[in-house]
Parts: C-alpha cells; sequence; structure tokens
C-alpha cells in the first residue's frame, strides 16, 4: 500500500492537489470556528449554493470560473451578512431563499445551455467535487495558494479583533471597535473560503469541511486560541487522510475527507464526554 | 467643560417614550450613580450614552477630548452563547482591544494590564479556566476585568455588583472609588441607595420623568430619595 501511495504521490498533479487540499483546509477550520460560533453555520451553506450557481453562470459563458464565482459570492455573503443584522426580514428564510434559489438556476442553466455530452456528470462534479482537485491546473493551484494564504494572513492579523466580535459584540461595539467592518471583513473571507472549498470537496460538501473541524475542537479544547489551534490541526489531518485514501482506494475526493471528519468529530465527542466526565 | 451634556433627551423603544425630558451633564472625574425602579429607563439611557440606540429627541453631546475608544462598559447583561470556547484571560484581555488601534496583537504593557485588573478582581487564578464553567459571580468579575481594561477617561457601570458576594461587592466599591479619584469619570446604574449616596458625587434619579439630578449631598436632602429608600427597604 505504501508503494502505491509512494507511486502516485511521485505525479505532479497529485503533489499539488495535496498542497492546495492542505492549504484549503487549514483555511477553511480557521473561518469555521468563527462561523459556527456567531452561529453563521447557515450563512456558509447558503453561500454555497450562491458559488455553484455562479459557477454554472460561468461554465455557460465559458468564462474564468474563479473570475466569476469569486465576486459574486463575496457580495452575496456581505448582503446575506446585512439580512441577517437587520432582524425584520427573516435572516433564515432569506438565506433559505438565496441558497435553494441559487442550485436550482445553477442546474437550469446547465441543463439549458451546456455544451458537454454529460451533463449530469458535470454537476456531480460541481456540486460533490468528485475529482476536481486533481484535475487543476498549475495556474489554478497558484491563485488557490495565493488566496488560501492572504486568508491565513488576514486571520491572524486580525485573529483578536475577529475574537472581540465574535464573544461580545455588543461590548466591542459599546468601546469603539468597529464592528460592522471586521463583520464584513469575515463575510469576505468566507466567500473567498468557501470558493476556494469548492475545489476540494465540492459546492454541497463545503459546509461540513468548514463546520466539522470547529465543532470537533470545541468538543475537547476550552480556549478560543486552542479550538483554532485544534480546529486547524484536526482539519488539516483529516484532509490529508481523506485525499490519500481517496487516491489509495480510488473514492470521490471530497466525501472521503467529509467522511473522515465525521468520523474524527465522533472520536471526539467520546473523548469530550469521557474526560468531561473524568472531571466531574 | 462637560464630558457629556444631555439636553431635553427622549428614549423609548419603537416611537414610545419610556423616558423624556432628561438634562444633565457629566463633568471630568464625576462619579454619578444612576437610580430608578426596574423599567424606568435606566439601561436604555446606558446604551444611548454608548450609542448602541439612536434617540427619540433631544441631543446627547460628547466633549472633543473624549472618544468612544477610551470608555469602559460593564452591561447589565452579557449573554455569552452556552457554548462558547473561552478562558478568562482571553476575555479580560479582549477589553484591551480599543487600545490597539491598527496594531494587530497586544502590547507586554497591555497584558501586564489585564493581569492587574485580573488580580484587582481577585480572578488571578481563574485565568485559564473556560468562561461557561464559572459561577454568575465570577463571570460577573470577568466582565468587570474586561471593563477595566478599556477604561481610559470613562467607565460605565450597569448594576456591576449584581450577583456578587457581600466581601466582592465591598472592595469592588472601593476599587471604583479609587479608579474615580485616579481622574476617571464613572457613570453606574445601581439600586443600592446606601453605596450610592455613599460614593457617588452626582445622583440621577429617573422614573417615566427625570426625578433628580444634582449633587449628593442635596440628593439626600430630598423628598424624593426618602420615598425611594423607604419603599425600597420594605421590599426587602
Ligand atoms: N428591546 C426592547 N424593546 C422594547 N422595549 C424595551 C426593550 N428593552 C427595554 N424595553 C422597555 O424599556 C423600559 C426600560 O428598560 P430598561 O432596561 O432601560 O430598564 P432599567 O431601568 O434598566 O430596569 P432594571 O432596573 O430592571 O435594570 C422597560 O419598560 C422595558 O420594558
Ligand atoms: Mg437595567
Amino acid at each position: 500500500m505504501i508503494q502505491t501511495l509512494s507511486h502516485y504521490l511521485s505525479f505532479t498533479f497529485v503533489q499539488y492537489a495535496l498542497i492546495a487540499g492542505l492549504l484549503i483546509s487549514l483555511c477553511a477550520s480557521l473561518l469555521g470556528v468563527t462561523l459556527v460560533l456567531k452561529r453563521y453555520s447557515m450563512i456558509g451553506d447558503g453561500l454555497s449554493h450562491v458559488a455553484f450557481g455562479a459557477m454554472s453562470v460561468a461554465a455557460v459563458c465559458s468564462l474564468a470560473p474563479m473570475a466569476v464565482t469569486l465576486p459574486v459570492t463575496i457580495i452575496a455573503a456581505v448582503i446575506l451578512l446585512g439580512v441577517n443584522s437587520n432582524g425584520k426580514i427573516k435572516g433564515d428564510a432569506a438565506i433559505a431563499m438565496i441558497s435553494v434559489g441559487a442550485l436550482a438556476i445553477g442546474y437550469l442553466l446547465m441543463n439549458v445551455f451546456t455544451v458537454s455530452t454529460n451533463i449530469s456528470g458535470d454537476v456531480c462534479t460541481t456540486l460533490f467535487g468528485s475529482t476536481s482537485i486533481l484535475t487543476l491546473t498549475k495556474s489554478d493551484i497558484v491563485l488557490c495558494c495565493v488566496l488560501a494564504a492572504v486568508v491565513i494572513l488576514v486571520y491572524i492579523l486580525f485573529y483578536h479583533k475577529i475574537f472581540a466580535v465574535t464573544f461580545d459584540e455588543g461590548f466591542a461595539g459599546a468601546t469603539g471597535t468597529n464592528t460592522k467592518l471586521y463583520n464584513n471583513l469575515i463575510a469576505v473571507v468566507t466567500a473567498v473560503v468557501i470558493v476556494l472549498a469548492m475545489n476540494l470537496v465540492g459546492a454541497l460538501l463545503v459546509s461540513a469541511l468548514i463546520i466539522f473541524p470547529a465543532l470537533t475542537a470545541m468538543r475537547v479544547f476550552k480556549s478560543f486560541f486552542s479550538v483554532i489551534i485544534g480546529a486547524a490541526v484536526i482539519s488539516v489531518a483529516c484532509t490529508l487522510i481523506g485525499l490519500l485514501s481517496a487516491i489509495v482506494f480510488g473514492t470521490p475526493v471530497g466525501s472521503t475527507i467529509v467522511v473522515t471528519d465525521i468520523v474524527v468529530f465522533f472520536i471526539f465527542s467520546v473523548i469530550g464526554k469521557i474526560s468531561g466526565r473524568a472531571r466531574a | 467643560m462637560a464630558l457629556i451634556e444631555c439636553k431635553d433627551v427622549s428614549l423609548g423603544y419603537e416611537g414610545k417614550p419610556i423616558v423624556t425630558g432628561l438634562n444633565f451633564e457629566v463633568s471630568e472625574g464625576d462619579y454619578l450613580c444612576i437610580i430608578g425602579e426596574n423599567g424606568s429607563g435606566k439601561s436604555t439611557l446606558m446604551k444611548a450614552l454608548l450609542g448602541q440606540k439612536s434617540i427619540l429627541s433631544g441631543k446627547i453631546t460628547f466633549d472633543k477630548s473624549l472618544d468612544r475608544k477610551e470608555i469602559g462598559y460593564l452591561p447589565q447583561q452579557t449573554v455569552v452563547q452556552k457554548d462558547f470556547p473561552a478562558c478568562v484571560r482571553e476575555i479580560v484581555l479582549s477589553g484591551c482591544l480599543n487600545g490597539c488601534g491598527l496594531r494587530p496583537f497586544y502590547s507586554a504593557a497591555q497584558k501586564r494590564l489585564a493581569e492587574d485588573n485580573m488580580k484587582k478582581l481577585g480572578i488571578s487564578d481563574l485565568a485559564d479556566k473556560c468562561y461557561r464553567e464559572l459561577s454568575g459571580g465570577q463571570q460577573q468579575r470577568v466582565l468587570l476585568a474586561r471593563a477595566l481594561c478599556a477604561t481610559k477617561k470613562l467607565l460605565i457601570l450597569d448594576e456591576p455588583v449584581a450577583g456578587l458576594d457581600p466581601v466582592v461587592t465591598r472592595s469592588l466599591y472601593a476599587l471604583i472609588k479609587e479608579i474615580n479619584e485616579n481622574g476617571i469619570t464613572v457613570i453606574m446604574v445601581s439600586h443600592d441607595m446606601k453605596a450610592s449616596v455613599e460614593y457617588a458625587s452626582h445622583i440621577l434619579h429617573i422614573g417615566h420623568t427625570p426625578l433628580f439630578f444634582g449633587k449628593k449631598s442635596e440628593y439626600a436632602e430630598s423628598d424624593i430619595s426618602e420615598l425611594f429608600t423607604v419603599s425600597g427597604g420594605d421590599s426587602q
């Protein structure tokens, strides 16, 4: 088995996939902690559907997928966040509306205008990312890596501000922190992460990549910093394991990674329960 | 020069007024206690001062020398999610954020300030504990330490002693007095009449209209204070 693995690892496209995959999952887990704690998990899910819709538009108009998906998702993120904090309109209903709408429009466009003969295959790839990470070109990988590095850098530089607006937005605002600015920053970065993560696991599974490592780390760790670090390590490890087993066993990349995340989540839940009981 | 000036301020929700005709000013170094029965609009007034809530009419003017970044605040209620992972040190330190400006990380002096404030409130030994696993009074002290970290010119406290035991309550009053004597303006909402009259320099008593505003020496002689002390005393 190790032999098969090293054989596969000698291919450059596999190496590319590994690098991009690990960076993307690192970003996703960092943002995931904030999204889960801010109760924005649903927004993440909605945004991934918007990204899918935008991707189909790009495919139909034969534009570069990233060039369309990224700005559309960012705009949607800022709007959804605004709707959510407005309170007048029901936030979750608006999110559901936009996400299902985008899904329907995306599929319709792909179905009507596509030139490819394998429509359902294309749709399946975009939704579940079957093998897309393995088919990225060198320029895609470079773009992925640059965006991921920017996300990680932004997260580190604004770490304390993100903590403050996540923990207690009211206090942060009252004492002079520009909460609106940082909420929008979080929205923009979330959109970037979602578009990136779509390449790794596909639109439908993006939220899993974002949410599971955060929830897993929260089972065991008790401080914000340790949860962040824990989520990052868990996410990277799960992606590595998932990606390698997908290559070796020929399973779909996205779902293999997510299943690994789920298994680790249950292991940590049990650890959390046991250590909680041991302390009590 | 008054630090904060309120002129004919009306406060309320959805256009319905709760308090009307508020007129008062706070000068640098004052210690203002705001008292009044439940639902009289004290917390609403605090939120209006902090710009978290718009006012119905009138005007609140801040002196130019006072920046929002120099205000420390303890809300009456802080709803923190049940499962939020955050240790005490992280929360107290987050109070220093308004002094950071564009700097991404806390300075050594800010970290020291956070440690000092934890010591002052007797929570140093809880520093690495998870916030959600503390008792109500311990949580209150953590939020107080955070408020102190954020304070540079003005400290706004909404019922700071709620949930604290008598020993901590007394030392907290002494601490606030000391902070005030170091030149920091304090605005405090309190139901503790005795302590308010003892420590404050000014008293604002609100019902649905302002009932009294002035120096505490005048307040002690006014009828309204008697009324409230007696009726307050009965209920305890
Ligand atoms: N979000 C809100 N929407 C509508 N009405 C509100 C809201 N918050 C408070 N009120 C009303 O405003 C009035 C004043 O509330 P406020 O919280 O300012 O009282 P308070 O003086 O701080 O009372 P307490 O002593 O109980 O803290 C109350 O009658 C309350 O019902
Ligand atoms: Mg109140």
